[in-house]
């Protein structure tokens, strides 16, 4: 049965704003002692009001803009009502039906082989403030409890046009958009801390016979809380709607056929239907009295997008160019982050070798990182020091091979600066020797000792020259290879 | 000694002049209550040993010479609404009958920084919705004139403790005329400053975008006092102003020349008793003498207020309340099935019969569907309730009416009637909608003894005109020095 995958993404995100977005608590991650960061308005005490966090408002115009979001000069908050312990006043301050930024883009890859890509489009993004966290003794023995550590943190929510074709590409969307949020330093974007969390809305549209398409009742999938999590629990969504329509046909409309919620179970890789509410949730939403509406001017939207730094697609394009480097190249290190980038711009720079700046921090960094269980926060050896090494090879005072065991070194635990790349040269006799006379003697040394290899050599046997080449450089380490190479074939050709 | 009568502006020129302490008056006031509450029933909870420690400490702190607050040593009392750190604060609701809040009010706070004393904690209509008292899951508060008579409401406790004589002046809340009805009723001051001129933090919400603390006295000039120490911008609440606060004690007795005042046609229409028409008249006299020009004006949309007023504050309500759900503080039910049963029983327990009806109404109002009828249509009368005002003050000052549209009626009487109770507020709560300031002050009594008030009302942040041309009719008459007839402490 042919079909077309509709994936469309509702992502929310707590913004890295010092206090809450409605009151001076901090906002800070804190699940070991409960309702510590409270105050009166968090709590929701009767009395209590809210005042607008100036920052959260400030990153949020910040991604808003990264996202190619309008933005609108007015806003306001809205409140949207409904009972639940974590919620301490009966609704949460969120924004309604004027958010205050609408209609961006986020361009993905969607094709690796041919390197295209395609926009997915933002329907709007909107500030709210977090609930708190219910907590429950899963053995029944005592009551649940509350913290409201998390209540009030500031969260951006992002709504995706269904315009994700498959699992993959919603994966990709939200890697990109992690990426993004991550350059802004608008979020840490840690999934398993809840900063960054996903909800999913799927269907199919079926193909008929005739041309038109049936869709199949929405479902929105919700608690995927990895990335692995979005594709596993997407791949498996369309796999059930697609057999529970060559079961049943029922589709979006038909009685049956209205949109479900289902919780992903990572445990089992399944979705599962959650408790249905007896209506359609009525929200009775209306502008919070107690909130100003904000006016945003033309100018404080310049001033912000003035602040952006580089985004990820730009950085990309302008790697290429820079440095000559492959577009898969460039996407491993974009894809690491903005330090990650900053520091091989920086060696890239130093050693005055765009290439050889990303063979360095792509191959030998990365595989140092994932072998040692690093983040790349914790890599020791700083931009400085490995442009300095690298720019030892590219002077030609190093070889590639004395640069990697100096590399291993640095990164002993001993210390990574310039001034051990010094001492390990020494220590080890690394540096290339120059000095010709030097190297004449042993290759003259050499020679005498090779009569067979001289002889081959005489006959057209180039390959003898290697068998050489390693004696030499066996005798008289830090030497250049290629050098050794010229001046071998130079001396043999004169005997 | 009997301080009964005495108005803040004598009480501070006695502290000032050493003739009294702040002990002597707390605790004469403290007497007061002792001797008349249990018959007036103003108060919830009397803070009997704090208010002498404070005012023995405003006292030492007076006798070294120690700087001392604009309000040093005298009462307040404050309706059970609003917030004070350590003091039980109940709303006159079950709901929270054992609430202690851990944080003050900015008017709290204000206060405390005046050395105002906080002297006790007024009975009011629960969560402030009614216009008698007599919602109050705890007591029925009486008129002090007449005891069989209401005292107004929704702040009757605080209105009826100045008229009794037992605090000088006190704190209430108005949302729809809650200050300014009782006020009448008590035959008292009482003022419902411009929305944002009082900051709301710590008020406990019932209509957001309504709501105004504001002051009683006994005297136009206390009322000014009070007004002056608790109003200014608070950065806690968004809605708070940031404009000057004048100094209305100083000015309050200079005299406005070439007052123009507005009568407006739609204020005199059936339903109005015929004695308090008859007061307002002879006030307007009395202004006219004083060289003061009474001009008619036109409030098309005030018909409509009430109606507007009751899908707004009833779906604020809606909302504000729905904290109210047993999990974090206040009551809880006892015995419950689950979560949703948990919330149910908690709020049909906590809840008395007008708040839910008033919950009821705002849910109903804000559902999918509805909103754009009610909410959305009554925020579009609402803004034409406030042109009419905005049109009525380019060619007059101040507009006066009545403050109620009958003296105060009987405990009871109105109970099972709750459109008639909702038309008590038809003058005042216009203001609300519209965002300005009214005053009202005693303007007589009634053939059988109650006392009839006038309403002033101005454009937003006009407290200190409205302060003003009310007290240019309070120095012509003597209806503020006549107090009720109860025992005497």
């Amino acid at each position: 049965m042919n079909h077309t995958v509709i994936i469309g993404l509702e992502v929310h995100v707590q913004l890295q704003t010092k206090s809450k977005i409605f009151c001076g608590c901090s906002a800070d991650f804190n699940p070991d002692h409960p309702n510590v960061q409270t105050c009166p308005v968090c709590l929701g005490l009767p009395g209590a009001l809210p005042v607008m966090n100036r920052e959260a408002f400030e990153l949020g115009v910040k991604t808003a803009l990264a996202l190619n979001c309008e933005i609108s000069s007015y806003t306001k908050w809205d409140r949207k009502h409904y009972y639940y312990p974590d919620l301490p006043k009966g609704f949460q301050i969120s924004q309604f039906d004027l958010p205050f930024s609408e209609d961006g883009f986020l361009e993905i890859e969607t094709n690796p082989e041919t390197g295209e890509r395609r926009r997915i489009g933002i329907i709007r993004a909107h500030l709210e403030e977090d609930a708190g966290k219910n907590l429950h003794d899963d053995a029944g023995r005592s009551d649940s409890q509350v913290d409201l550590n998390r209540a009030g943190t500031p969260l951006l929510e992002i709504v995706s046009q269904p315009d994700m074709r498959t699992a993959a590409e919603a994966t990709k969307y939200l890697q990109e958009l992690r990426l993004l949020l991550t350059y802004l330093g608008v979020s840490d974007c840690n999934m398993q801390e809840g900063s960054l969390r996903c909800d999913a809305n799927v269907n199919l549209h079926i193909h008929q016979d005739d041309g038109h398409k049936v869709p199949t009742p929405i479902v929105e999938v919700k608690n995927l809380n990895s990335f692995r999590n979005v594709e596993i629990a997407l791949e498996y969504e369309v796999q059930r709607q697609l057999e529970a329509f060559k079961a049943t046909g029922i589709k979006f409309g038909d009685k049956g056929g209205h949109k479900t919620t289902r919780g992903f179970d990572a445990g089992t890789g399944k979705t599962t239907p959650q408790r249905e509410k007896e209506d359609s949730a009525d929200y009775r939403y209306f502008p919070d009295p107690d909130l100003l509406p904000v006016t945003v001017t033309e100018d404080y939207i310049s001033s912000v997008r003035e602040a952006l730094p580089e985004f990820p697609a730009d950085r990309r394009k302008r790697f290429v160019a820079a440095y000559q480097l492959s577009d898969y190249d460039v996407q491993v290190i974009v894809d690491q982050g903005r330090g990650f980038g900053d520091y091989f711009e920086e060696v890239a720079k130093l050693c005055g070798d765009g290439k050889q700046a990303c063979n360095w921090v792509t191959q030998d960094i990365l595989r140092e990182l994932k072998e040692r269980k690093l983040e790349f926060s914790e890599f020791p050896i700083s931009a400085p020091v490995l442009g300095d090494l690298l720019g030892r090879i590219t002077k030609k005072k190093l070889t590639t091979k004395s640069a990697r065991e100096i590399f291993m070194d640095l990164l002993d635990g001993n210390g990574a600066s310039t001034a051990r790349i010094d001492e390990i040269i020494a220590a080890k006799g690394l540096a290339i020797v120059e000095d010709t006379g030097a190297i004449e003697k042993v290759i003259a040394t050499v020679i005498d000792k090779n009569a067979k290899a001289v002889a081959d050599f005489k006959a057209g046997k180039q390959a003898a020259v290697g068998a050489l080449i390693g004696q030499v450089m066996r005798e008289v380490k830090g030497a250049d290879p290629q050098k050794v190479r010229e001046m071998l074939i130079a001396a043999l050709s004169q005997r | 000694m009997s301080l009964s009568g005495a108005t803040a502006g004598e009480l501070l020129l006695r502290l000032e002049r050493g003739d009294l302490t702040a002990v002597e008056i707390t605790a004469g006031y403290l007497d007061a209550i002792a001797a008349r509450d249990g018959r007036v029933q103003a108060f919830l909870s009397v803070n009997r040993d704090e208010a002498l420690r404070q005012a023995t400490e405003i006292d030492s702190r007076r006798q070294r010479g120690a700087p001392v607050g604009k309000l040093a040593g005298l009462p307040v009392a404050v309706k059970d609404v609003i917030c004070a750190k350590g003091q039980k604060t109940t709303c006159a609701s079950k709901m929270l009958q054992n609430f202690v809040p851990p944080y003050d009010a900015h008017v709290i706070t204000r206060l405390r920084d005046e050395d105002a004393v906080l002297i006790g904690r007024t009975n009011m209509d629960e969560f402030a919705m009614g216009s008698s008292t007599e919602n109050s899951a705890f007591q029925v508060t009486k008129n002090p004139w007449n005891l069989s008579h209401a005292p107004g409401g929704s702040s009757g406790g605080s209105a009826a403790a100045v008229a009794a004589g037992m605090s000088p002046f006190s704190l209430g809340s108005d949302t729809g005329g809650s200050i300014r009805q009782p006020a009448g009723f008590c035959g008292v001051v009482g003022i419902k400053p411009t929305y944002g001129r009082v900051s709301r933090y710590g008020l406990v919400a019932f209509a957001s975008s309504l709501d105004q603390i504001g002051p009683f006295a006994n005297d136009v000039h206390g009322a000014a006092l009070l007004l002056e120490a608790i109003a200014g911008r608070d950065p806690r609440d968004s809605t708070s102003v940031d404009m000057p606060v004048p100094k209305y004690a100083a000015t309050v007795d200079e005299p406005l020349a070439g007052l123009k005042i507005g009568v407006a046609k739609e204020h005199f229409v059936a339903g109005l008793n015929v004695e308090v028409e008859a007061a307002v008249m002879a006030a307007l006299d009395v202004y006219r003498k004083l060289g003061a020009e009474v001009k008619e004006v036109s409030l098309p949309h005030s018909k409509y207020s009430v109606a507007v007023y009751y899908i707004v504050c009833a779906s604020e309500a809606s909302s504000n309340l729905a904290r109210y759900d047993g999990v974090h503080y206040g009551h809880r039910a006892e015995s419950f099935k689950d979560m949703i049963d948990m919330f149910c029983r908690t709020r049909g327990e906590g809840f008395g019969a007008e708040v839910k009806r008033r919950i009821m109404l705002g849910t109903y109002a804000l559902s999918a569907g509805y909103y754009d009828a009610y909410y959305l249509k009554a925020l579009k009368v609402r803004r034409l309730i406030r042109q009419d005002y905005d049109e009525a003050f380019k060619s007059v000052d101040v507009i006066v009416s009545p403050s109620s549209p009958t003296p105060a009626f009987k405990i009871g009487e109105l109970v099972d009637d709750p459109l008639s109770m909702y038309l008590q507020d038809i003058y005042t709560i216009s203001a609300n909608l519209a965002g300005l300031p009214g005053i009202v002050l005693p303007a007589g009594f009634s053939s059988s003894g109650l006392p009839i008030g006038l309403q002033l009302q101005g454009p937003a942040f006009a407290e200190e005109r409205l302060l003003r041309a009310a007290r240019m009719y309070e120095r012509e008459t003597d209806w503020h020095r006549r107090h009720p007839e109860l025992p005497r402490g």
